[in-house]
């Protein structure tokens, strides 16, 4: 492999790395601070994909679609927690897992209901929409590198609001201790409904993003749940900063271990043997990773000082 | 008193048999016909084609067949062979059909093959070909109407040949079906392999992959993306300018399910199959005008076949009087394939997969901006698959 190569997938890795990022972060918070499972973490990313397409047929432009289908998102969760999830806080995990899991069958087969079951795709905006020249043949699109920076402005963001406001710290306290902040007058409800609509939120937001680079589709949130919770499992549950050093490395190592695993199986191994077993391992790859990280600091890389 | 209540029991007893007697006859002059096809999840949309495809043809018809009224049954697999199986046996045991039409992908097809088969049910798979049931396990009661798995790659195998592809990447999803088309190409391409690609099914990101093809210093992409994973490898090839350098060929990735996502991208793209939705025949050119103005969307290869089923159904009832008790007769009437298909040329082999000609397709933009796949070229007439050897039948 070049080093061309090896640039250009670390590129790819980061970028996906931000991707799992912008997921992750609202699903940490709500794990993290309210002790709450939440499965329809993925299916509020599906519902912001095709919030931001429904959006972009009725006016045609693609900032006034991202902003209308953020407050879509936000009242969505608003809605989910005032009605739904509000009720479960004092319940064990398993009703939560249920649920939420509700939720996800519901809202996948209502996504086929009104938009149909086909895959569906959305442009890039025009100013957007070119490419930079990498190599001889390939390009990488403009629009991608505007993924990396978004996840790296909403990285930023949280951090400063989680580490340095006055929210940021009743959020941290709410999580260690409740009641207390409750007798010391905070409203635990108003403040736990806040966290969850921004949750919700940045669900919304990373399919939003994610929209125009893979295309939309009923249950496109299913498998990319699994992989969020890996990645707050190896960051540590409710840790910003541990949340966004975790979906780079599981960005990186899922991008380069599809191409390297193959290619260096097969400097030991016959290309049968590798092409069987090199796809098969490069896919169990991250929950290695996790299983090893979780040998070596069950709580996680930079686990949340105090959270539940 | 007791006279009376014998008289009332026996008059009972006699409408009761006459009922049965009326049922039964009622039963032998309505042919029911079950469906197992995939009706959720992403792959919906073909399981929908079929359904549509069959339905057009009965509508065209007044709900019948050869002359005989027809109940269609449709189940969804939900794409669970644990799910299809159940249905499969309820189609056969409780409703008792005539035929089970089904089903979309192959693995549905292992599941319902043997309780629909062991019943003595005739199965027709309107989608799903696997090599399977073509060699020596190929069955009496089992016939396909669209094709053996591993033709289409085959065909392309040969496109690349006739193109001067010399050096080919292959990218499929690691399973089954990828792998088969794999072995498939392979099999007729003369030129190098510069690379295969395994990737996880469902995949979304074809960034890096994309990446090493660029690299691999070949000529030309075959792939096998069948849904949204092919809406996504052509938005993301086009978006990373690999249009320029690289052909892009494949099979079940650019047709009529996926294009309405595909859109532009996809133009100029070459696929290989059995049809086309602009092939000329007049049987074509009419059913698929037919289909358009009835649900409004572009037919697939998926919603053809299954139109050609239920025309095959019904020559087939027409030659036996729609007697369903005679299962040779049946058998013999299905095989000779006695119906006009939307592909032309159309003959079953000995093991029940048919015997047709493949083309190069290409996708093209309509002039009412639609996009669907044309036939350029016949790459290969009356084409068997390759088990056909092995049946003893």
């Amino acid at each position: 492999m070049s080093l061309t190569l090896l640039l250009i997938q670390c590129l790819n890795g980061l970028q996906y790395g931000t991707l799992l990022f912008l997921i992750a972060a609202g699903l940490t918070l709500v794990f993290g601070v309210m002790g709450f499972i939440n499965l329809a973490h993925g299916v509020q990313y599906m519902v912001g994909a095709y919030l931001v397409f429904a959006f972009h047929q009725l006016t045609g432009s693609f900032a006034a679609a991202v902003v209308l289908s953020l407050a879509a998102a936000l009242l969505l969760g608003l809605l989910l927690e005032y009605f739904i999830f509000r009720h479960l806080y004092g319940r064990d995990h398993l009703s939560q897992v249920l649920a939420t899991f509700g939720i996800i069958i519901f809202l996948n087969e209502l996504a086929k209901v009104i938009f149909g079951p086909g895959t569906l795709t959305i442009e890039p905006p025009e100013f957007l929409a070119g490419s930079i020249q990498l190599t001889e043949q390939l390009r990488y699109p403009v629009y991608r590198f505007v993924t990396i920076l978004a996840g790296l402005a909403v990285a930023a963001l949280l951090y400063i609001t989680v580490t340095r406001t006055r929210v940021g710290m009743l959020i941290r306290a709410g999580a260690t201790t409740p009641e207390m902040v409750s007798a010391l007058g905070v409203n635990v409800k108003k403040l736990f409904m806040i966290v969850f609509g921004v949750g919700a939120m940045l669900a919304g937001f990373a399919g939003v993003i994610a929209a125009p680079i893979f295309a939309i589709e009923p249950g496109m949130g299913d498998n990319i749940l699994i992989i969020a919770f890996v990645v707050i499992i190896i960051g540590g549950i409710g840790s910003i900063r541990g949340v966004f050093l975790a979906a780079l490395m599981v960005g990186l190592f899922d991008t380069l271990g599809r191409t390297l695993l193959t290619e260096g199986l097969e400097l030991v191994f016959p290309p049968s043997f590798s092409n069987q077993v090199g796809p098969a391992l490069a896919s169990m790859l991250i929950y290695i990773l996790m299983a090893a990280i979780l040998v070596v600091r069950p709580q996680g890389l930079l686990p949340a000082k105090g959270a539940a | 008193m007791k006279a009376e209540a014998k008289t009332t029991i026996a008059k009972l007893a006699a409408a009761l048999i006459t009922s049965t007697a009326l049922c039964t006859a009622a039963l032998a002059e309505e042919v029911k016909i079950g469906m197992v096809v995939t009706l959720s999840g992403p792959p919906a949309a073909l399981g929908q084609q079929i359904v549509d495809g069959f339905q057009l043809a009965l509508d065209q018809n007044d709900g019948k067949l050869g002359g005989q009224d027809v109940t269609l049954i449709v189940e969804d697999d939900e794409l669970k062979p644990d799910v299809a199986l159940l249905k499969a046996k309820s189609l056969v045991e409780r409703d008792e059909v005539d035929f089970v039409v089904g089903t979309v992908f192959s693995n549905m097809l292992q599941a319902i093959f043997k309780p629909v088969i062991q019943s003595d049910t005739f199965l027709i798979s309107p989608n799903a070909g696997p090599s399977t049931f073509a060699g020596k396990n190929c069955n009496p009661y089992f016939f396909v109407t669209s094709y053996q798995n591993n033709q289409n790659a085959e065909v392309s195998g040969m496109i690349a040949n006739e193109e001067g592809f010399e050096k080919v990447v292959l990218m499929v999803p690691n399973y089954q079906a990828g792998r088969d088309n794999v072995a498939g190409y392979k099999q007729t391409f003369k030129g190098t392999v510069a690379d295969e690609i395994f990737t996880p099914l469902g995949h979304q990101d074809f960034s890096s992959e994309l990446a090493q093809i660029s690299t691999s210093g070949a000529n030309a992409l075959f792939t096998f993306m069948p849904g949204g994973m092919g809406v996504r490898l052509v938005k993301q090839f086009e978006a990373a300018g690999l249009g320029d350098s690289i052909e892009f060929t494949s099979v079940f990735t650019t047709d009529e399910t996926t294009l309405p996502g595909q859109q532009d991208a996809a133009v100029g793209f070459l696929s290989a199959g059995a049809w086309a939705p602009d092939m000329k025949n007049d049987a074509n050119q009419a059913f698929v005008s037919a289909f358009e103005e009835k649900y409004g969307y572009v037919p697939g290869s998926y919603a053809a076949q299954s139109y050609d089923t239920a025309n095959l159904i019904a020559s087939a009832l027409e030659k036996t009087g729609g007697d369903m008790s005679d299962k040779d007769a049946t058998r013999a009437a299905l095989e000779a394939a006695d119906f006009t298909s939307v592909r032309g040329s159309f003959a079953f082999s000995n093991n029940h997969y048919p015997v047709q000609d493949f083309h190069l397709l290409e996708v093209a933009k309509r002039d009412d901006g639609k996009f669907w796949t044309t036939a350029k070229r016949t790459v290969v007439t009356d084409y068997a698959d390759s088990f056909h050897a092995e049946c003893k039948m």
